[in-house]
C-alpha cells in the first residue's frame, strides 16, 4: 500500500482486486501447476493463529475463580458463544461444539480485524483461500454429525424430502433442497465472508488513498479533510464488520448444525 | 487499426462501468429486504421484549441470509470485467 500511496501522486490509481495479491517473500517452489512460497497473506494467517494460540493460553494458563483482567475478557466472550449462539441455536446437546465454534469465531474476527491494524492492514479472509477452508471444514462437520445422528439414509431423506409436503411437490422440492443444503450453504457461507472484507478493504483503500491523492498543492487539498474524517470513521465501521461477520459465520455454523440434529422432522 | 482499438477500449469501460451501475441496481433488493426484516424484528421486540434475545438471534441469521444476495451480486461486478 505504500507504493500505492505513492504511485496516486501521479494520477488517481483506483484500487483493483489486483491489490489482493502479494508477491512472494521467501523462495518459492512448483508443486504441479500450483506456485508455493509464504507472502504476506499466508505470513498474516501463521500469525493470527499464534495470536489466538497465545490469548487462550495466557488467559487460560492460571484460572482463577474470581477471574480478573484478559481472563475475564475471554471468557466473556467464551460465555457469548456458549450461551449466546450454541444454547440458544442447538441447545444441551450442541455443548460439544462450543470449542470448535470458539475457535471459529477467535480465528475469523483476528482474521478480519487485521484489515485495520496499522502495520499489518490486510483482512487475511479477503482471499477466497481461507473462508472456503473453515466452510468446508463447517460442511464436512455438519454432514458427518448429520449421517452419524441419522444414519446416511434417514439423512439423506430428511435433507431431500421434508415431511409435510404433498407428494408431487418432491419432484420440485427435492432437487432445490439437496442443492442448497449440500452445494449452497459453503459457497454462501464463504463469498459471505469474503466479499464482506474485500469491500471493506476497499473502502478504506479509496478514501486513503483519495486523502493522499487530494492533498497534491492545489485547490482540491479543501476535500482531503472530509475524505480522511470518513476513512477513519470507515476504520470502526471495519471493526463492528469485523466483529458482526466472525458471529454470523459462527451462528450459521451452529444452525446447520442444529439443522443436522433435529428430529422434528 | 487504431481506431477500432480505442474504440474496443471504451466499449471495455463502458462495460466496466455498467457492471457497477449492475451491482447498484441489484443492491436495491437486498437493501430492501433487510430494512424490512431489521423493521419488523425490532418491532417484534418493542411487543414482547421477553422475547428480544431469541428475535435478535434470528434476525442475525435471516440478515446473513439476505446479505448474501447482495455480496454475490458484488462478487460478480468484479468478474464480469
Amino acid at each position: 500500500m505504500g507504493t500505492a500511496v505513492l504511485l496516486a501522486r501521479a494520477g488517481f490509481k483506483t484500487p483493483t482486486t489486483e491489490d489482493f495479491v502479494w508477491p512472494c517473500i521467501t523462495p518459492h517452489w512448483k508443486v504441479g501447476g500450483a506456485e508455493l512460497c509464504i507472502n504476506r497473506t499466508v505470513g498474516l494467517t501463521f500469525f493470527t493463529s499464534i495470536v489466538v494460540v497465545v490469548l487462550f493460553l495466557v488467559a487460560f494458563r492460571r484460572p482463577k475463580i474470581v477471574p480478573t483482567g484478559l481472563q475475564n475478557f475471554m471468557e466473556v466472550i467464551v460465555d457469548f458463544v456458549r450461551v449466546g449462539i450454541v444454547q440458544e441455536v442447538i441447545g444441551e446437546r450442541g455443548l460439544i461444539f462450543v470449542p470448535y465454534l470458539t475457535t471459529l469465531f477467535f480465528f475469523i474476527f483476528v482474521g478480519n480485524v487485521l484489515g485495520v491494524i496499522p502495520g499489518l492492514q490486510f483482512p487475511i479472509n479477503s482471499r477466497m483461500a481461507l473462508p472456503i477452508f473453515l466452510a468446508i471444514l463447517t460442511w464436512i462437520l455438519f454432514n458427518a454429525v448429520g449421517i452419524r445422528e441419522h444414519g446416511w439414509g434417514g439423512y439423506f431423506k430428511m435433507v431431500c424430502f421434508p415431511s409435510g409436503v404433498p407428494w408431487p411437490m418432491y419432484i420440485l422440492v427435492t432437487p432445490i433442497e439437496f442443492v442448497s443444503t449440500v452445494l449452497v450453504r459453503p459457497v454462501t457461507l464463504s463469498v459471505r465472508l469474503l466479499a464482506n472484507m474485500i469491500a471493506g478493504h476497499l473502502l478504506l483503500t479509496i478514501f486513503f488513498l483519495g486523502t493522499a491523492y487530494l492533498l497534491q498543492p492545489s485547490i482540491t487539498a479543501l476535500f482531503a479533510a472530509a475524505s480522511f474524517a470518513l476513512g477513519v470513521i470507515l476504520v470502526g465501521f471495519e471493526m463492528f464488520v469485523a466483529g458482526l461477520q466472525a458471529y454470523i459465520f459462527t451462528i450459521l455454523t451452529a444452525v446447520y448444525l442444529a439443522g443436522a440434529l433435529s428430529h422434528e422432522h | 487499426m487504431g481506431e477500432v482499438v480505442a474504440f474496443v477500449q471504451t466499449s471495455m469501460l463502458a462495460v466496466a462501468s455498467l457492471s457497477v451501475v449492475g451491482y447498484g441496481i441489484a443492491a436495491i433488493g437486498p437493501g430492501l429486504g433487510i430494512g424490512f426484516l431489521v423493521g419488523k424484528a425490532l418491532e417484534s421486540m418493542a411487543r414482547q421484549p421477553e422475547a428480544a434475545a431469541n428475535v435478535r438471534t434470528n434476525m442475525f441469521i435471516g440478515i446473513g441470509f439476505v446479505e448474501a444476495l447482495a455480496l454475490f451480486g458484488f462478487v460478480l461486478a468484479f468478474i464480469a470485467k
